[in-house]
């Protein structure tokens, strides 16, 4: 898998509606990080601070679930512009914490949380423009683009981003173990 | 005692008749996954994940609540019984709030271990996520019927084994619950023991001790066996 005139992996990372807990376990390689440094090119990521979501990416890993319409419109461009989409642990996969909300209907959430609880309400003007609209139930992933790799766990640990990491590299299909797909 | 002889993946085995296929299966060390059959309790057949292919049947059967018998030829394992385990698994994660990361019994679930030997890492089907209420007016144990599979084995302890029937079933589909007395709060019920015998064999993290936060739930199913063999064959292990 290697594509660019450098010859290394164009990796990207995006985060959506999620606690930075998968981010921080990527963080977690530890030393191995130098490896994988070796081997791609980060072209887009929350670490990264790059505007605009690159054309011709290898290997996406997307964190957190869809929650608002500024996910769901980075997911397409995500899924147009990668050839490998992973979902990044619990929140992409099944919508876990953030999919809480979903019992709940969604204007009387933000109406007790922002208008009607204490301290001062955003102004209005602000909601929906300024900031992302709240789609009306929290989504994992594929249920948004299709998703080629799964990768649970709240977060998944190091050991299972390694071995997805390691087979991705090797161009094998990424298969975990028992003990390396659970969620939670 | 009258024995009968089939065939189990293959390989020609006898059985004790009428013996479950699930224990018959079971006694040649063959694995199979189950969630609501517990040792001790009647046989229930209500998650189906024990399902095996019958040759000359379209159905698949339910092992647990299937006796063996005489020339019977079956399958364990294939390509069309993991596809439907999966489904079961899939449709029960889909059907109410399993949220792993945020539950007291993450880690020692044996929903959540099922779904990870089954190979199931995401779900397929939309979440239905209803709202159902949790019961905390009881002494001593929380009831979440948002991570109830309904296997009714607390149900079957609390009658068979405690003598209470304190705990039993309510409604039908997506509003099923398992519900104390005639569908009163918990703790007002006067039957209930307070023994725990339903916390130590539900699945789930649908019954816990209160004051049990994330990952921090442990549950000893073999007491059960304890209890049972203490009464009825008088062997007790005290160590
Ligand atoms: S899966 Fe867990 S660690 Fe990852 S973003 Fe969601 S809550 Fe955080
Ligand atoms: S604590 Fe004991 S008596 Fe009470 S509901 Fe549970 S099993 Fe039944
Ligand atoms: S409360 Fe637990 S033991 Fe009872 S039916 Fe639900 S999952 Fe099964």
């Amino acid at each position: 898998m290697t594509t660019t005139a450098s010859n290394k992996v164009r990796l990207a990372t995006a985060w959506f509606g999620g606690c930075a807990g998968c981010h921080m376990s990527l963080l977690d390689l530890d030393e191995r990080l130098i490896d994988v440094v070796g081997l791609v090119d980060i072209v887009y990521s929350p670490v990264a601070d790059i505007k605009v979501f690159p054309e011709g990416v290898d290997v996406t890993l997307v964190e957190g679930a869809c929650c608002n319409d500024e996910n769901v419109h980075l997911a397409h461009e995500v899924r147009e512009r990668s050839k490998i989409v992973i979902a990044f642990g619990d929140c992409a996969v099944t919508g876990n914490v953030p999919s809480m909300r979903n019992r709940l209907d969604r204007d009387q959430m933000i109406n007790s949380v922002y208008f009607e609880g204490p301290g001062k309400p955003p102004p209005t003007s602000v909601l929906g423009h300024f900031l992302p609209t709240l789609i009306p139930k929290v989504l994992p992933l594929h249920q948004v683009i299709p998703v080629d790799i799964f990768l649970p766990g709240c977060p998944p640990d190091p050991e299972r981003i390694w071995a997805a990491i390691v087979a991705l590299l090797k161009g094998e299909p990424v298969l975990l173990p028992e003990e390396m797909r659970s969620f939670g | 005692m009258s024995v009968v002889t089939l065939t189990i993946n293959d390989k020609l085995v006898s059985a004790q008749a009428g013996q479950s296929l699930l224990s018959a299966i079971k006694d040649q060390g063959i694995d199979i996954p189950t969630l609501c059959c517990l040792e001790g309790l009647t046989d229930w057949g209500g998650c189906r994940l024990c399902m095996v292919e019958v040759v000359g049947s379209p159905r698949l059967v339910a092992s647990c609540v299937t006796p063996v018998a005489e020339g019977m030829v079956i399958q364990t394992e294939s390509q069309r019984l993991t596809a439907y385990r999966k489904m079961i698994v899939e449709l029960l994660l889909s059907e109410r709030n399993h949220i792993c990361a945020s539950c007291v019994m993450n880690g020692g679930c044996e929903l959540q271990s099922v779904a990870a030997k089954l190979g199931v890492d995401h779900v397929r089907y939309d979440y239905l996520c209803p709202d159902l209420p949790m019961d905390a007016s009881h002494e001593r144990n929380v009831m979440d019927p948002n991570r109830c599979i309904l296997c009714t084995r607390c149900v079957r302890v609390c009658d068979q084994v405690e003598g209470a029937h304190t705990l039993d079933v309510m409604g039908r589909g997506i509003q099923q619950r398992v519900i104390a007395g005639l569908n009163q709060a918990w703790g007002t019920s006067r039957s209930c023991t307070k023994c725990g015998k339903c916390v130590q064999v539900c699945p789930t993290g649908a019954l816990f001790k209160k004051g049990a936060t994330a990952a921090e739930m442990e549950k000893q199913h073999d007491f059960l066996i304890w209890i049972l063999d203490g009464r009825e064959k008088k062997i007790w292990r005290w160590s």
